[in-house]
This record gives C-alpha cells, structure tokens and sequence, in this order.
C-alpha cells in the first residue's frame, strides 16, 4: 500500500511534456531555419568586412554552452526590462542558437552550386532572383537537407536544456514524476523512449536521402 | 532601466573560475579519451558478423544519438540509483559525456575505416608486411588522419556538454563554481557573462591547439 505506481496520468503528463518538446523543437527551428537563410546567403555572398563579423558573432553561439546561453538571456531580459515568458525566452535562445548552424548548412549549400552554373543562368538572362530561386535553391537543397534534418533533431535533443528555465518539458515531466514514484530508472527509460521513437525515424529517412542523392550523381 | 552592474566582485571571482575551468577541461579530455576507446570498439563491434556484440553496438551507438545528452546523465546519476549503482556528480557527468561521445564517435571511426580501401591492405601484404603490420603502418595513419578532425569536433562538444553538471549538482566545474558564485550574489548576468567568455576562450583555445596539432602532424 506504500508503493507508488506509474499510472494513466503519468503518462499523460509525460506526453503533454513530449507535445511541449515539440512546439519549441518546431518554433525554434523555423525561427533559427528563416534566420540561417538570411544569413547564410549573407555569409556566401557579401564582401568580407560584413562577412567577417557575421561569422564571428555565430561562431560565438557555437562556442558557449546552451545552457549558459539560456541563463543569460534569461538574466538579462529583466535587466532591459522585457516583458517576455520563460518559454519565449527558451525558443528565441534555441531559435538564434539554430541559426547559428542553420547559417552554416546554407551557406556550404550555396557554396557547392558552381559559380559556372550561376553565371550561365544569368547570361541565360535570369535575374539575380530567378538564379536564386530556381537554379541555387533547388541545388543547394541536396546538399543541405541532410545537414538540416540533423540541425532539426539537434535542437529537439538540445530542447531539454530549457527545463532549467522551469518549462516543463519531456525530460522535465519525467523529473517531476521521478520524484513522486521513485522510479528514476524506469521513468527516465520511458521518457528517453519517446525521445528515441520521435527522433530515430526522422534520422533514418535522412541518412536514405542522403544516401540516394549521392548515389545520383 | 534601474538595474546596475556589478563587474568588480565577478572579476574578483575570476581565479576561482579559473580553478573552475581546469576541472571542465579535465572531464572533457578524459571523457574524450574514454569516448575513443569505446568508440573504436563499437565500431569494430559494429562492423563484425557476431550478433550479440553488433546488436550492443548498435543500441549503444543509437541510444547515444537519438536521445538528448541530459537524459543521459541524468540516467547516470539518478537512473543508476534503481540498479544500487550511486554514482557521485562527477563520474556520473564523465560517464554522460563519455558515453554520448563514445556513440557519436563510433560512427565516425566506421566511416573511416570504410575509407581506407582494402586494395591498400593488400598492397601492403602482398610487401610482406604481417597483418598487424599493416594495420599499424599502412591503415592506422590513414585512419587517424580522416578522424581527427571529427575528433577535435567532438572534443568541442564534449566542452559545452561538461555545463550540464550544473543539472546534477556538480559544483566543481566552470559552471557549477559560476553557480555557487550566483546562488551567494545574485549577479547571475555578471557571473555567468565571464563563464560564458572562459568556455568560448577554452573553445577556441582547443580549436587551435588542435590545428597546430594537424599542422605538424599531417604534412606531406
């Protein structure tokens, strides 16, 4: 009579932390993807004296713990007085921290289209745009959808972190039932299970598509 | 605007931290030097026709990607309890990382084998070198050459990855001394600003030890 038991909702509450890890997986990898694009076209093109420093500031993002990057921006928002949530707090960090690599898969996506290719399409007559999007885009794409998959699962195994922010996540949840039923391996199992069936497909799909791409060529 | 920053009393702190950052390069190397023993023989593991030991490597290397490096500590340090295995902070966080490194590094050393090709194997038998021979003095340097450079990426992530000791309580390291500076002032902007600069100064420092390494160990 005094054993705690996992019950139904332990494992509701767990997949309502696995639904959280989601949403700021999806929010900050579309946030960090719309940025990467921006400055890995940056970062591919432009002269070296905006080059140079753009990098150097990304670089810094992969040079420091996410948690640390967590802490201080959580530290900092009260200090310039913004009125943001710790889950808001959570997705921006993540979402700059992926676009930190985002920035990085782009760019080498860019860099492998020929400049041959390019300057063909423009004296085809395409416009700067078209080029971009019709003959770089689809290239690049080869490239850097392999890389991408692996930056999407990087960040929903790095989305753990936040729970040092107090967001009850996956790995929170488990936390929190650990500490009712005493289970720790049991739970921490089950919670590393849903990890795994969430990011082990979605690993698998990408390997094969690398795989066959350059089987192409 | 009303809050004023302290930096005297964290620049006061910077030996300790300092102290602090001696103990995350330990477990990071250390866990480096584990991640590659393990790594090699998941890879060889892997590789082989036996079933039990391919299917340990397997799960090892799976488990170890596909899961995030939290979870794995934590089951370290709380998980283990279940089986009356305690593990203090320390090891339980060099046992994280080793094994999360060690995952991610068998992988690396079987697409280096793979590139080696076997022709060269070969050639250097049909010299009359010894199987072992061969291995040391003919794939060995290949290998060693295609891998370094994912091992010194991995030694970076080992790095950001030694941070998460904060989370099991390890106060010994860069961040577990930053947080005990923090939890006694509550200038966690102030504090956690230096740690993140040392982790980013030991980032590079590592980088370019590395490629002097390179440098002077792979040229023609």
């Amino acid at each position: 009579m005094f054993t705690a038991t996992l019950s139904w909702n332990d494992m509701l509450f767990l997949i309502e932390g696995a639904g959280t890890t989601l949403v700021i997986t999806l929010l900050s990898l579309a946030g960090g993807t719309l940025l990467g694009l921006v400055f890995g076209l940056v970062r591919a093109g432009a002269p070296w004296w905006l080059n140079a420093p753009l990098g150097a500031v990304l670089d810094a993002f992969r040079s420091v713990p996410l948690l640390i990057q967590l802490i201080l921006a959580n530290a900092f928002k009260p200090i310039i007085g913004l009125p943001w949530s710790n889950f808001t707090v959570a997705c921006v960090v993540l979402a700059v921290y992926g676009a930190a690599y985002c920035t990085e898969i782009v760019r080498a996506g860019v860099l492998a289209v020929p400049v041959t290719t390019r300057r063909a399409a423009r004296s085809l007559g395409l416009t700067w745009r078209q080029d971009l999007t019709s003959i770089v885009f689809p290239m690049a794409l080869r490239v850097a959808l392999p890389s991408w998959i692996g930056l999407a699962l990087g960040l929903m195994k790095d989305s753990a972190l936040v729970l040092w922010l107090g967001i009850i996540e996956l790995l929170r949840s488990a936390q929190i039932i650990i500490t009712r039923t005493q289970e720790p391996l049991l739970i921490l199992s089950i919670a590393g299970a849903i990890y795994f069936a969430l990011s082990f497909p979605i690993a698998r799909i990408g390997a094969r598509l690398e795989r066959s791409w350059n089987d192409r060529d | 605007m009303h809050y004023s920053f302290h930096w005297r009393a964290a620049f006061l702190a910077l030996p300790d931290m300092l102290e602090g950052s001696l103990v995350t390069i330990e477990i990071a190397v250390l866990s480096i030097v584990i991640g590659v023993a393990f790594g090699i023989l998941l890879a060889l593991a892997r590789l082989s026709q036996a079933r039990i030991p391919k299917a340990v490597a397997l799960t090892w290397i799976e488990t170890a990607r596909n899961t995030p490096a939290l979870l794995q500590i934590y089951m370290c340090y709380f998980g283990l309890g279940s089986l009356g295995i305690y593990l203090d902070s320390f090891p339980a966080l060099l046992a994280g990382i080793a094994f999360n490194n060690a995952g991610y590094l068998a992988e690396t050393f079987r697409g280096g084998l793979n590139a080696v090709p076997p022709t060269q194997m070969r050639a250097a038998r049909s010299l009359g070198m010894s199987a072992p021979q061969a291995f040391r003095m003919v794939v060995l340097p290949q290998l060693f050459r295609i891998v370094f450079y994912p091992i010194t990426n991995q030694m970076i992530w080992a790095i950001l990855m030694t941070a998460l000791g904060l989370t099991v309580g390890l106060a010994t390291d860069l961040s577990g001394v930053t947080q005990e500076l923090n939890v006694r002032t509550f200038r966690t902007f102030e504090f956690f600003s230096i740690a993140a600069v040392l982790y980013y100064l030991i980032a590079k420092f590592v980088t370019l030890g590395a490629r002097l390494l390179a440098w002077r160990l792979f040229r023609y």
